[in-house]
């Protein structure tokens, strides 16, 4: 609070009168814009006009990314029955054959010409990773460091086995997608970098350099992917994607980077080893490669966005010029308020 | 019906009605209490209606007996709620240990009952519980959608907080306790005065106090050191007056000496209560019966003045003790804006259990759709299989499932109900009263006194004011009175001058070497005082006759202050009443001034001659008489009755036989000053005869000491005294307009509020006032409506709706000319008339036409009648009402209007303890509405509305995730939310995360 001017302070020790200080006066310098039509028009037409640029070149962006999507859940198992329930009943006992081959060839052609770093992920449709159930069930602890590892709070039902405790345990783990691809271009293998994929933080602190996987996927049910006992969970890059559970039931995940760029018009060869379940809860499995630009992969929603809110307010803006030429009243005008019109009126 | 202007406004201060403290308990917490009250509220204003002079009762000193006005409403006291008191015999006066002992307990807590009886209250609080019923639900293990600690944070700071808070005002109240309990009084204990602590003196014991000293309990007083047994008590620190208050020891007990002889006797009281302006008992007293009354009963809290030593018997102590009873909470009302408030909250109560019920809908058919799919669903998992046996896990069967969901979605929507709103607006509440406060512009140098705001929940509704009411006296004007003029045997002398070189010297009486002058001058007429000197002559006489009236026929007692020389003495003049205070002034410019006052005699220094007159009666002012009067023994040993009191009740009582020219005179007179907007009194004397006297002498000892009806007997009594009168005079006082009221009431209507003026004063000193502070124009149109039956009251509301309707249809009929004020109507109204409209059919005649009026004015209205004018607007209306006025008798108003405002002034702080605000001028109405007010409303409507958007948002993100997740409520959704940004922005410098 400031210090109030000495000439309004009271003469006497025992006077009441308040301390004069601009704060408690109210007289702190305000700024309460007044709306005026000029005022008015010119903030929805700034707005208008700055608006439909930036959502102009968020679309342009989003259209230049070059993505590649391919479905293969279903491709790489064709219904053999004409009876959904039975063809989807085949599937899921083939799935969950651990000795069946579950290779599968896919042939991608590229739409246009991509420029590296070319990024492929995987896309799973009505996954809930958002679910209550699931992503709770972990346990931060005793991913972080070894001696922690008895730490399965959380965790059930995939917390122990026989009494040891599985480390990572929990669903989300557990459920670790394992579909691997691997493409070459005229037969010549593409390499797909796997290094770098996970977030930074993750490495280095959420999951530790010490932990080891231990008795992970070892009882039935097998809900996906193992992990190698040598490499400890801060390697485990693939892991640490996946734990990252997704905000929507349909999401992608990164799998790699392709560091090569590629040609319109070529054609790709995808070896998909096809090990994940997705059929029990009738889920979709997409491939999908992609470039990006500076607004990330395509998304053309805020571009859309933008366009449409920029455009309204130019409408608005555009409105009220029209009004004010057609129709001017002098700003605070008394006669306009409530208690001022002439009852005569009506 | 009609009442003493002059008194009216007196009283309030000194007496306060029964029924506005049964009205002001209604705020009180115990509701024991305030349905009591209710009751009695609804029976007082029908007592009022045709016993108005009930509400009107004066003190205005006596010797002490039976003053009180309004006793006949009492009863005499039944044996049943009686307490008997056996004088310095304590143990047996407690034998059942029913009474009170006299230590006090402020404090609220005992360190055991602490934690349990702090928590209780503030669970009183509805935010509180909720917050708690979504704590405790958040512990459930199935349910805990937020951590379980992270949930019950919050709330146990909160209640932490507001625990150490209590406790430290609690210790302190203990500490205070313990400093007054362990105060030292003489007590008479073996016959002899020793110290004790106050909190060990009984009920029973004879104390005794010194001057200056505080009082330790309620005690009725048996003697003091005044041969008279007068004792002046000091009562600021029970009602915030300054002034001194007469009391008085019987005569019976005053000649005892307890240390001497032993006292012995029996005081047979009321049960304790909250009045502290009445008291009623009997005391036994060698083989005599003697009754008391509230000039006879000392107070707890109260300090002796002016008085070497007294000695009373304590009746009631402790917490019993008028002072501690009248220790009541602040008033609660509730805003407008939080009522509205309160309404959309259950609006949304109601919508969010539909959402919920939705959700848990929705999730119960997720279930069931996927029912063959949960065992194994990666994300769902129903089965454990970590032991041999295969259990569900977690899994309680969908119609648990289902109900768990719908209580999850309580906790995860509950952020929808806008709870902790009203602890934010409380918070800004204090903000806002913080600013009122410290605001400069309300800040009144006179009485050094800043702006109060004593409720704290209906800062906002100060800008949404429609109606003022408010008060005259001492409201919009100051209540200081000032003697104007006189006249005296029909002689008008108003030509008052500054007396500053002549007057002065009639100023001054010598004294014991010492020159004594009244402390406030007056302006006095040079031919009056010149007229005053000459008292041989028959009108010299006349005039002398008239000021030895205004001199002695009164309550007020002369007090000597030193000043820095020592020749010159000053005396203050301290009463009740501020029209008595002037008028003794007054006596005294012109040269008769009071010097001593007992309860025996009067002294009076009559243009430097000392002149003792006997006081042999004393008629106090009651409301039913509407005067007081006083018998004198005069020096030539002529006995006289002089009368003054309000002109209606002393032209019926002057002999119309004599001087018939005279009193016309005077009656016109009488107008212009009323109609000057001055107060008005008649004085009247009469030479009473031996016989007379001793007949009168013999009535009023039989009434005095009358056990049933005495104030009935005494006023018959006064009644058959006065009569017959000589006409003196009448004199004109000057009730000056307070600074800025004008320009206050002129802003207001200029924004739109309509000010009425409710008072007790005659009806052309209201109107006068009216036109002096610009309430009233010579433009409008004014309807008055006096009447004295309910038919007549029928006939003149309508003609006056009739009236105004030809107005407003002339005004129409005049292009342009509607606005100009050439229309405006004020309504002009009476007490009287008031008595046969409210609580009757032609209420709603009258609130039609007062709500067409630009001004009301409503004068010689009851306190309850100004309640009844108040919720007249307030319950047909949506309008707001703001209540304004300084004395006792605006108690009722203030409590009723939607706000209440107290003007801490003249009057003593009744108006003030029952406000919600309190200030010191009329004029603070200007800030405190136009801007205070304004600001208030709209910053709290916009926090108010910003909340719910802010809720709103939050809310509607929440509920389109909880669609994404197949209904399963969970914490992360927001944490999720939060990821699925960062990640967004992450995409920015890396480019390789696709969440």
């Amino acid at each position: 609070m400031p210090s109030g001017d000495g000439s309004t302070k009271s003469s006497t020790k025992t006077s009441k009168k308040p301390q004069y200080s601009r704060f408690t006066q109210q007289e702190l310098p305000a700024c309460k814009p007044i709306l005026t039509p000029g005022l008015v028009m010119a903030a929805f037409l700034i707005l208008g006009l700055a608006f439909i640029p930036i959502g102009l070149s968020h679309l342009s962006a989003s259209d230049n990314v070059v993505q590649l999507i391919d479905r293969y859940d279903e491709a790489c198992f064709p219904a053999s029955s004409s009876n959904p329930e039975e063809a989807n009943g085949k599937r899921i006992s083939y799935i969950q054959d651990d000795k069946t081959d579950k290779t599968c060839t896919r042939n991608l052609t590229v739409p246009q010409k991509m420029k590296q770093p070319i990024f492929v992920y995987y896309q799973l449709d009505e996954f809930y990773q958002n679910h209550r159930r699931y992503v709770r069930s972990r346990n931060d602890q005793q991913y972080r460091s070894a001696s922690a590892e008895r730490k399965t709070a959380n965790c059930d039902p995939e917390a122990e086995v026989n009494g040891n405790p599985i480390v990572p345990c929990g669903l989300i783990a557990w459920s670790l997608f394992n579909d691997t691809y691997s493409l070459s271009r005229n037969d010549i293998a593409l390499p797909i970098n796997k290094n770098g994929i996970a977030w930074e933080s993750d490495k280095t602190s959420r999951f530790g350099s010490d932990v080891y996987p231990k008795n992970f996927q070892t009882r039935s049910p097998i809900g996906g992917g193992k992990l190698n006992e040598k490499i400890p969970l801060n390697q485990q890059e693939d892991l640490l994607v996946w734990m990252r559970t997704a905000t929507l039931p349909s999401f992608r995940k990164l799998y790699g980077r392709i560091e090569t760029d590629l040609e319109e018009n070529e054609i790709i060869k995808v070896v998909i080893q096809n090990n994940y379940n997705t059929y029990t809860f009738s889920g979709k499995k997409k491939l999908v490669i992609s470039t990006t630009t500076w607004i990330g992969g395509k998304n053309d929603f805020l571009g859309r966005v933008y366009v449409t809110v920029g455009g309204i307010c130019l409408l608005i803006a555009i409105t009220y010029i029209i009004f004010y030429l057609v129709r001017p009243r002098p700003l605070g005008d008394p006669a306009y308020l409530s208690w001022n019109k002439v009852p005569a009126s009506n | 019906m009609d009442s003493n202007s002059q008194f009216e406004i007196s009283e309030s201060a000194s007496q306060v009605p029964d029924f506005i403290r049964n009205s002001s308990s209604q705020r009180s917490i115990s509701p024991v209490q305030s349905i009591w009250s209710k009751t009695s509220g609804g029976r007082s204003i029908r007592e009022v209606s045709f016993s108005e002079l009930e509400s009107k009762p004066v003190r205005h000193g006596s010797r002490g007996a039976d003053s009180e006005g309004f006793s006949a409403s009492y009863k005499e006291i039944n044996d049943d709620d009686a307490r008997l008191i056996y004088i310095n015999d304590p143990d047996r006066t407690d034998e059942k240990f029913e009474f009170a002992g006299n230590s006090i307990r402020t404090g609220k807590y005992s360190i055991l009952t602490f934690l349990p009886r702090n928590l209780f209250e503030q669970f009183h609080r509805v935010a509180y519980v909720y917050f708690l019923v979504i704590a405790i639900l958040n512990q459930l293990p199935q349910l805990a959608v937020f951590g379980r600690g992270a949930s019950i944070m919050p709330l146990a700071f909160v209640l932490l907080v507001t625990a150490i808070k209590d406790g430290y005002e609690d210790y302190r109240r203990h500490r205070s306790d313990k400093i007054e309990n362990s105060r030292l009084a003489w007590v008479l204990v073996n016959e002899q005065f020793q110290q004790i602590r106050w909190k060990d003196i009984r009920v029973g014991q004879i104390i005794k106090v010194s001057a200056n000293e505080t009082l330790p309990c309620d005690m009725v007083l048996l003697s003091t050191s005044d041969t008279t047994g007068v004792a002046y008590v000091q009562t600021t620190n029970l009602d915030g007056e300054s002034n001194l208050k007469t009391r008085y020891a019987k005569q019976e007990t005053q000649t005892k000496n307890p240390e001497n002889e032993k006292i012995s006797g029996l005081i047979k009281c009321e049960k304790p209560n909250r009045n502290i302006y009445g008291f009623q008992a009997n005391m036994d007293i060698d083989k005599k019966r003697i009754s008391l009354g509230p000039s006879n009963i000392i107070l707890r809290g109260c300090e002796l003045k002016n008085t070497e030593w007294a000695v009373g018997v304590a009746v009631y102590a402790g917490r019993e003790t008028k002072a501690m009873l009248n220790n009541s909470g602040a008033p609660s009302k509730r805003s407008h804006l939080e009522t509205r408030m309160n309404r959309e909250i259950i609006f949304l109560s109601i919508f969010l259990v539909a959402l919920c019920t939705i959700v848990s809908a929705c999730h119960g058919v997720w279930l069931r759709r996927h029912k063959d799919e949960l065992d194994l669903m990666q994300f769902y998992r129903k089965k454990d299989y970590s032991e041999n046996e295969v259990k569900d896990y977690n899994y309680y069967g969908w119609g648990l499932e289902i109900f768990f969901v719908f209580l999850m979605s309580v906790i995860v929507f509950q952020i929808m109900i806008p709870i902790s709103l009203y602890i934010s607006m409380e918070l800004v509440r204090v903000g806002q009263a913080f600013f009122m406060i410290q605001d400069n512009r309300m800040y009144d140098r006179a009485s050094n006194s800043r702006f109060q705001c004593r409720a704290l929940n209906i800062n906002e509704d100060l800008g949404q004011i429609k109606y003022v009411f408010s008060d005259k006296t001492g409201t919009l004007t100051e209540n200081k009175m000032e003697f104007k003029c006189a006249s005296i045997g029909g002689i008008d002398y108003s030509n008052a001058q500054d007396s500053t070189e002549d007057g002065q010297i009639g100023n001054s009486a010598q004294g014991g070497g010492q020159v004594l002058r009244p402390r406030m001058k007056v302006k006095v007429d040079p031919e009056l005082l010149d007229l005053s000197k000459r008292k041989h002559t028959g009108e010299g006489k006349h005039v002398c006759d008239f000021f030895i009236a205004l001199a002695a026929c009164n309550t007020i007692v002369p007090i000597t202050v030193e000043t820095p020389d020592p020749a010159v003495n000053l005396i203050d003049y301290q009463g009740e009443s501020p029209d008595e205070q002037a008028l003794v002034y007054a006596a005294a410019a012109y040269g008769f001034m009071l010097i001593e006052r007992t309860s025996g005699h009067i002294v009076l220094d009559i243009h430097g001659e000392r002149q003792r007159f006997n006081v042999l009666g004393l008629h106090e002012f009651d409301s039913d008489r509407k005067r007081m009067s006083v018998i004198l023994g005069c020096p030539d040993k002529t006995v006289k009755v002089f009368v003054k009191g309000a002109d209606t009740s002393m032209f019926s009582v002057i002999n119309r036989s004599l001087h018939l020219n005279m009193l016309n005179v005077t009656e016109t007179h009488l107008h212009t000053y009323s109609s000057k907007g001055l107060r008005t009194l008649v004085v009247g004397m009469r030479e009473l005869s031996p016989s007379e006297f001793e007949q009168w002498q013999s009535s009023y000892e039989l009434a005095s000491t009358a056990l049933m009806g005495r104030a009935a007997l005494l006023r018959k009594v006064a009644s058959n005294i006065e009569n017959h009168l000589t006409i003196l005079g009448a004199s004109g006082i000057e009730d000056k307009l307070q600074q800025g009221v004008p320009e206050a009431i002129e802003s207001l209507r200029t924004a739109g509020i309509k000010v009425w003026v409710l008072t007790g004063d005659k009806q052309e000193t209201a109107i006068s006032i009216g036109y002096s502070s610009k309430l009233l124009t010579s433009k409008m149109t004014q309807i008055v409506i006096n009447n004295n039956s309910k038919d007549s009251c029928r006939k003149s509301l309508q003609d006056a709706l009739l009236m105004w309707k030809k107005l407003t249809a002339d005004s129409n009929a005049t292009p342009g000319g509607s606005r100009t004020g050439l229309n405006e109507v004020a309504l002009i109204i009476d007490g009287t008339s008031l008595v046969y409209i409210l609580d009757t059919d032609l209420e709603e005649q009258l609130f039609e036409l007062a709500s067409k009026c630009d001004v009301v004015l409503c004068c010689r209205v009851a306190p309850l009648q100004k309640a009844g004018i108040v919720a007249l607007i307030k319950n047909r209306t949506d309008d707001m009402t703001l209540a304004i006025g300084d004395g006792a008798n605006d108690v009722s108003m203030i409590q009723m209007a939607d706000v209440g405002i107290g003007i801490s002034g003249q009057e003593g702080r009744q108006a003030v303890m029952a406000s919600d605000f309190a200030m010191g001028q009329f004029r603070f109405l200007v800030p405190l509405l136009l801007v205070h007010g304004h600001w208030n409303y709209q910053r709290m409507s916009y926090m108010i509305l910003y909340n719910f958007y802010r809720k709103g948002i939050l809310f509607c993100y929440l509920d389109t995730w909880l669609f994404l997740c197949s209904n399963s409520v969970s914490e992360l959704e927001l944490g999720n939310g939060i990821k699925n940004l960062s990640v967004k922005i992450r995409l920015l410098d890396k480019k390789d995360v696709f969440g």
